[in-house]
């Protein structure tokens, strides 16, 4: 039903349940308020939105009030000015009146009001209340809580959004405080959103407090460099440097929120471990140089070794995160020296699929289709740590009826409510996915396309199966868990299957925030070999774009002893890093996302490019241009581009609109026959990448790296495990990989399956170890 | 001790026999055979709302809105889950009358709670009890248990089919609890903090759905207007003010007590049962219905009613029935200050004009009474509290300006006095 | 963290309400352990939301918004004292300041040898009875006259 309503004179309809400020947002009638949020639920709290309803007897709040037919709405009359000027008053009273030193000041919402109403001298003469500092940890800053102004927008963001009340407001009146847990930090992956929701300076951001006046910032465009979703950002820059990152909104990718990493993982910018200069290793020693020095050494080297042992000797390895315009131009560079051997799959280990693939892997939708499916299913994921905002976006969806099902290899705390869920050890997921497969079959009376063995399905397979089946419309979907699984081509397979008998549609998300732009332009040749082969078949020329072997490795062991082999190893990053030192000989100082023009590609196979926001740092080039260079020097042809839109055009023919083209989720399923068995010796690794080691940028970030998220891995075990074992919680054990042993404390964890060593990959402490779902064994009496 | 007239809850209630609130007292006193009675006939819900209805029966809890008529709006045939909450909460000084009930005769409420929720579809009561008075919520307990027992309570009440379920919740130190929807969300284990209305409780309130609040003593009077007839309890008041009320009188008489009488009976009468003025002072002003009411000069209270129309003719509230008697050697900003120093404390919180706006109502007040005050003092108390009636979310804020305006406007001399002299008017004692 | 028969105690508060709303049973709770431990320490609070199954600082909201919970150490008495305009008006603030002079400590303390905590309350529903005492949050004393006070804290001794 449509209502009438009258706001101002302006005469409008609006559906049934508005409130006067949704009908206010219609016409563009701006209400003060500070409360209220678009994404947040209605607290009615701060009453700045008080407003004349014709027939009330007193003012009513926009926010909260129903509209009803008929009803006339004056926002601007004595009555709702005169209450709103009193709202603002009381606010006052007690709030410190220095916004000339306050961090916030220049986007302060109160300020911004408060200088509307001009109240002049306060009539308020006694003493202002003192409020103490808090320490909600390394990204918000609580230090000036005597400027909040008690709206609750943080509590309620913490609650709704991330699922867990991590901010609370204590005691009571005029007493209330906002606090987090006593000795409690605000751990929330998504945690900097309340210093945007914070509509006065008591929450701000920590790394960036008082370093700029907001004023003198320039405010540009970009895109998060993070996880597949492609958040949208404003970058704030001053003086060359970027000192801030905010959301940009964008209702169908990221609302109006960022993850934490997409916001504080700048810091990683300004950093001096980033690589300004040329570098060549001779007689094992590092020299700078300058660049024609740099790519004559390269372009050299590499035209020698083909000339020696054959282009098929080659390798080009380059990570997801880099920009579509660069993988354009290292994969043209390859065609044009011959080399096929080029991926970007660095993480994983199972490439049996490509066989059978017939296009280019993908969500299978947009981010919104797949929030708004009434049955989702999960398939290895961390999931809030992979996809913080998808993870949220879920989260909104289960509350509004979304059945959330989960095959997991553990059982993570989502802060959602689940449907049903399978957790299991890293290798029996295969299995337990089959037996939700069976369950369908046996629902939908089909029989199973794959020749699959036979599988006892439990309850929560069926569960899983008939919520499938029923919703009106579903979505599987695999994580990045699924895609670094040794058989990752039999979850593929079975997902597939899977979508066929239930109808839902099914995909994976994107790990990076190119993958999908490299899936669809840097897998190798045909005849090429894969990531995994050339990580583990010594070649004898690398090419590394953005890869750093012992973070980005599926096995780093291995591939750092591979690396080692190797002739040459020619590196184009933006950070230095030991390992790097220890195995490249040649570092070419790139530009990271800030510093250069280009695009990515999301989940959803929507292209966003973005342009450089600050001049390349030192001698930094945008490695676009380093290949043109390199393509030049090999007199290779097509390599005259002069930005990244003429490198654009080259692959315009792929794009429709702002989506790439030739993606596909299918499989030739020919002939393919699914194992189910479930073997494993020993402990089986379930090594996933912690979210702040994800990429260069986070490992750099120092902010980030103080989070709670950041704490250095440990050995997790399930109680039956740890007893089995006759360990205790808390003690420091040796664990071996292979060849490598690491020191590692021991953690009790009851979210996993008995029989599996949790020990996180991509980080220092456990890069020397073998792959991420390997055997691993613990080491005593050291 | 206490001292009680009868009428209809306190009805041949012995309240020096220690045993008096058990069942079988109240079952001597003839309770039950109003839930008996609907069971036994099978009489259907929208006659015992009628019934209710027809009482002119009040709200006892400080609004005053009619009972039957609340009841009129749940929604009986909604699917699921419906609730009956009492409210327990007492908390507006002055009173003390639900506590009496909960003391002495536990088991008209429990009675009264089965019968609305038989009339109103639900199957699961609770009631709120003020965390201060602990022992009650004790007793409460014990009460239930005696009615569970007993067949009365529970599954299957009496052999008819009919089930339902009370349980006791107890509050621990917050006043506003008894707003009815602070003490919702506190039900439901969180902080007291009113909800925003609407939705209103009858569509969404307890864990969203729908439910009836009403005072201890609303849901006391019930058995009696089923048991007797609404006609009867209508008859024992006044037109629109029927039944018998609880007054809780406090202050300067020589007996302070629950007096369970009338509605419509003059304020000198009560007075008179309250044994008149302690040490034969002259009565100076009345606050007749909780701190949140206005006060009221003792000349003008000499001609009022004890009812809702007649209290509210004279400029303040029959309110929750408490009536707080002061004597010539008040200071009435001293008063005053005690009164805003409590809603100062007992602000939840969340409305920023009650947040701030209690602090500072308070903060004047205490440098008016310190001889801090100054002369554009009285008019910042008048529109300090402009700014803050009617512009929240509960109506806390405007129990918190009612006084300061009632108190301001009927004894104005002593604060300019106080503000001028820096010295009460009155050589203050406060007992 | 609490004694088994604390646990069975909160056990039974939670079967009162549905299933899953074992949030209200937080109040409950938050009571029964303050009465085991004498007060409510981080800690406890801490292992009261985990058991209910709510986040600890929305335990702490509710800790810290009402009044009868004791955040920090208290004396093995605490004695409450309603000073409310009603009680004031047949001797509340008598019997807070007989009090205070006895114990020889102000609002807010403790005696130095651990027995009493004096507190000011606000209305108890009591004010018929005035000057009432809060003993121990529990148990409510009415006319407490000075005499009545001498007897009281001799009981309590
Ligand atoms: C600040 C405030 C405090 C209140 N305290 C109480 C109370 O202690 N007891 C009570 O029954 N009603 C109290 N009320 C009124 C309740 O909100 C509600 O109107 C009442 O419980 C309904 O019951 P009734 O219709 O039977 O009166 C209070 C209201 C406000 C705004
Ligand atoms: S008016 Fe006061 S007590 Fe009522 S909801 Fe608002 S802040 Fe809370
Ligand atoms: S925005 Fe409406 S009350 Fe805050």
């Amino acid at each position: 039903m449509a209502l009438e309503i009258e706001i101002d004179g302006k005469k409008l309809t609006v559906p049934d349940g508005s409130t006067i400020m949704d009908a206010a947002h219609q016409v563009g009638t701006y209400i003060p308020h500070f409360c209220y949020h678009k994404k947040l639920s209605i607290a009615a709290n701060c009453r700045m939105c008080l407003v004349e309803v014709e027939k009330a007897p007193k003012p009513l709040p926009a926010c909260a009030t129903p509209v009803t037919d008929g009803m006339k709405v004056f926002t601007h009359s004595d009555l709702a000015v005169k209450a709103q000027k009193g709202v603002m008053e009381f606010l006052l009273i007690n709030h410190p009146l220095d916004c000339p030193i306050c961090d916030q000041g220049g986007e302060c919402q109160l300020q911004d009001l408060a200088v509307g109403y001009g109240g002049g001298d306060s009539r308020y003469q006694e003493e202002k209340r003192s409020v103490p500092e808090k320490n909600m940890g390394p990204l918000v800053s609580a230090e000036e809580m005597a400027r909040c102004i008690h709206c609750t927008r943080c509590v309620r963001f913490t609650e709704e959004i991330g699922g867990f009340q991590e901010i609370g407001m204590a005691h009571r009146g005029e007493f209330s405080e906002i606090l987090p847990f006593l000795g409690k930090t605000v751990d929330s992956e998504i945690s900097g959103n309340v210093i945007d929701l914070c509509p006065v300076g008591a929450l701000t951001s920590k790394p960036f407090r008082y370093s700029a006046r907001t004023w003198e910032l320039s405010r540009r465009k970009s895109v998060s460099p993070h996880d597949g979703l492609g958040s949208n950002m404003v970058l704030q820059v001053k003086h060359n440097r970027v000192y801030r990152a905010l959301p940009l909104e964008n209702e169908s990718i990221n609302e109006c929120w960022l993850a934490d990493r997409d916001r504080f993982s700048y810091e990683a910018l300004n950093s001096d471990l980033r690589l300004t200069k040329p570098m060549v290793k001779q007689d094992g020693r590092w020299i700078e140089t300058d660049w024609a020095a740099a790519l004559d050494y390269v372009s050299h080297g590499l035209k020698d070794i083909i000339a020696r042992d054959g282009a098929d000797r080659v390798a080009f390895l380059a990570s997801p995160h880099s920009t579509t315009e660069e993988l354009f131009a290292l994969k043209k560079l390859a065609r044009a020296l011959g080399v096929k051997n080029t991926d970007y799959r660095t993480r994983r280990a199972d490439f049996r699929a490509d066989a059978l693939q017939n296009g280019a892997l993908w969500l299978g939708g947009d981010v919104v289709e797949l929030a708004a499916a009434k049955s989702v299913l999960v398939i290895g994921s961390t999931l809030r740590k992979e996809q913080p905002l998808i993870a949220a976006r879920l989260r909104q969806s289960v509350k509004k009826g979304t059945q959330l099902n989960l095959l997991a290899l553990a059982d993570d705390d989502l802060r959602t409510d689940t449907h049903a869920k399978l957790v299991v050890a890293p290798a029996a997921l295969v299995n337990a996915l089959a037996q939700v497969v069976a369950a369908a079959a046996e629902l939908k009376q089909e029989s199973c396309q794959l020749s699959l063995d036979a599988v006892s399905i439990s309850d929560e397979a069926r569960r899983i199966a008939a919520s499938l089946s029923e919703a009106e419309t579903g979505a599987i979907v695999l994580g990045n868990l699924a895609q670094h699984h040794p058989a990752f081509s039999e979850l593929l397979l079975l997902a597939q299957e899977l979508s066929r008998l239930t109808g839902a549609r099914f995909g994976l998300f994107g790990e990076a925030a190119n993958s999908v732009g490299a899936e669809v332009f840097f897998r190798p040749d045909q005849g090429g070999l894969n990531a995994a082969q050339m990580l583990a078949q010594p070649q004898a020329a690398y090419v590394l774009l953005n890869t750093e072997p012992d973070f980005d490795a599926h096995n780093p062991q291995l591939a750092k002893a591979t690396l080692g082999q190797a002739k040459m190893v020619a590196a184009l990053t933006a950070f230095r890093s030991p390992e790097l030192l220890a195995c490249a000989d040649v570092l070419l100082p790139i530009a990271p996302f800030t510093e250069t023009a280009g695009s990515f590609i999301n989940m959803e196979g929507r292209l966003q490019s973005f342009n450089g926001v600050v001049k390349p740092l030192g001698e930094t080039r945008p490695a676009w241009k380093v290949l043109r260079v390199l393509g030049n020097l090999a007199q290779a042809n097509g390599f005259d581009f002069s930005s990244v839109e003429e490198i654009r055009a080259e692959f315009a023919k792929q794009l429709n609109a702002d989506r790439v083209t030739g993606l596909d989720n299918t499989l030739k399923t020919d002939a393919a026959a699914v194992s189910t068995a479930v073997a494993a010796e020993g402990l089986q690794r379930l090594g996933e990448v912690p979210i702040y080691q994800a990429d260069a940028l986070c490992r750099r970030a120092t902010s980030l790296q103080q989070t709670a998220d950041a704490r250095a891995p440990i050995l997790g075990l399930h109680p039956d495990t740890l007893r089995e074992q006759q360990l205790q919680a808390g003690q420091t054990v040796t664990v071996r990989q292979g060849e490598a042993e690491v020191s590692l404390t021991v953690g009790e964890d009851a979210t996993l399956p008995s029989g599996v060593a949790r020990v996180p990959t991509a980080h220092p402490l456990t890069a020397s170890l073998g792959a991420m779902f390997g055997r691993i064994d613990i080491v005593r009496g050291k | 001790m206490a001292i009680y007239a009868s009428g209809v809850i306190f009805e041949g209630v012995d309240t020096s026999d220690a045993g008096c609130w058990h069942l079988d007292a109240y079952l001597k006193r003839g309770g039950y055979q109003a839930l008996k009675k609907i069971l036994e006939n099978k009489i259907p819900q929208d006659e015992v709302i009628a019934e209710v209805k027809g009482s002119g029966l009040r709200g006892r809890g400080g609004a005053g809105f009619p009972t039957g008529l609340k009841w009129s709006f749940m929604p009986r045939s909604f699917p699921g889950e419906k609730y009956v909450v009492c409210n327990t909460d007492e908390g507006e000084p002055g009173t003390f009358k639900d506590r009496d009930i909960l003391r002495y005769n536990p088991h008209s409420l429990i009675e009264g709670m089965i019968i609305a929720g038989y009339a109103m579809g639900s199957r699961c009561g609770y009631n709120y009890i003020h965390g201060e008075i602990f022992e009650m919520y004790e007793r409460f307990e014990e009460a239930l248990e005696e009615a569970r027992q007993a067949g009365l309570l529970g599954q299957n009440i009496c052999g008819s089919g009919f089930n339902f379920e009370l349980y006791a919740h107890h509050g621990y130190g917050a006043y506003i609890c008894g707003e009815e929807t602070a003490l919702l969300e506190s039900l439901e284990g969180k902080k007291g903090q009113p909800r925003f209305k609407p939705p209103f409780p009858a569509s969404f309130g307890l864990y969203g759905k729908p439910t009836t609040i009403n005072n201890t003593e609303s849901f006391a009077s019930v058995p009696f207007i089923i048991r007797d007839g609404g006609t009867r309890f209508l008859e024992q008041g006044k037109p629109n003010n029927g039944g018998t009320k609880l007054f809780s009188v406090s202050g300067h008489v020589n007996r302070p007590g629950n007096y369970e009488i009338p509605l419509g009976t003059p304020f000198s009468t009560l007075l008179e049962m309250c044994g008149g003025m302690r040490d034969g002072k002259k009565l100076k002003a009345v606050i007749p219905g909780g701190s949140s009411a206005p006060v009221l000069p003792g000349d003008i209270m000499m001609d009022v009613t004890m009812d809702y129309d007649s209290i509210a003719k004279a400029g303040s509230m029959l309110g929750s029935g408490a009536v707080i008697v002061m004597n010539e050697d008040i200071c009435m900003v001293k008063a005053l200050e005690r009164l805003a120093y409590f809603y100062h404390e007992e602000s939840c919180g969340q409305c920023t004009p009650c947040r701030e706006g209690t602090g500072w109502l308070y903060r004047v007040i205490h440098r008016i009474e310190h001889g801090l005050g100054r002369p554009e003092d009285l008019d910042l108390l008048t529109s300090v509290g402009n700014n803050m009636a009617g512009r929240t979310i509960c109506a806390l804020a405007d129990a918190a300006v009612f006084p300061v305006r009632s108190f301001t406007k009927h004894f104005r001399n002593e604060f300019e006095y106080h503000i001028e002299h820096k010295k009460c008017l009155v050589n203050h004692k406060w007992c | 963290m609490l004694s088994q028969e604390s646990i069975e105690k909160i056990d039974r508060e939670l079967a009162k309400y549905p299933a899953d709303q074992r949030r209200s049973a937080v109040m409950g709770a938050l009571r029964i352990a303050q009465t085991e431990k004498g007060w409510l320490a981080t800690e406890t609070i801490e292992f009261v939301a985990n058991y209910i199954g709510i986040s600890p600082v929305a335990a702490y909201e509710v800790a810290t918004f009402y009044n009868m919970y004791d955040l920090s150490p208290v004396g093995k008495h605490k004695i409450t004292v309603c000073t409310n305009l009603p009680c004031a008006l047949s001797g509340g603030y008598d019997a807070a300041e007989y009090l205070k002079q006895k114990l020889g400590i102000d609002f807010g303390e403790t005696t130095s040898d651990g027995k009493f905590t004096l507190c000011e309350g606000e209305c108890m529903g009591a004010c018929g009875d005035a000057p009432v005492l809060l003993v121990n949050n529990h148990t409510m004393c009415s006319f407490m006259s000075r005499e009545a006070i001498d007897k009281k804290l001799a009981e309590l001794k």
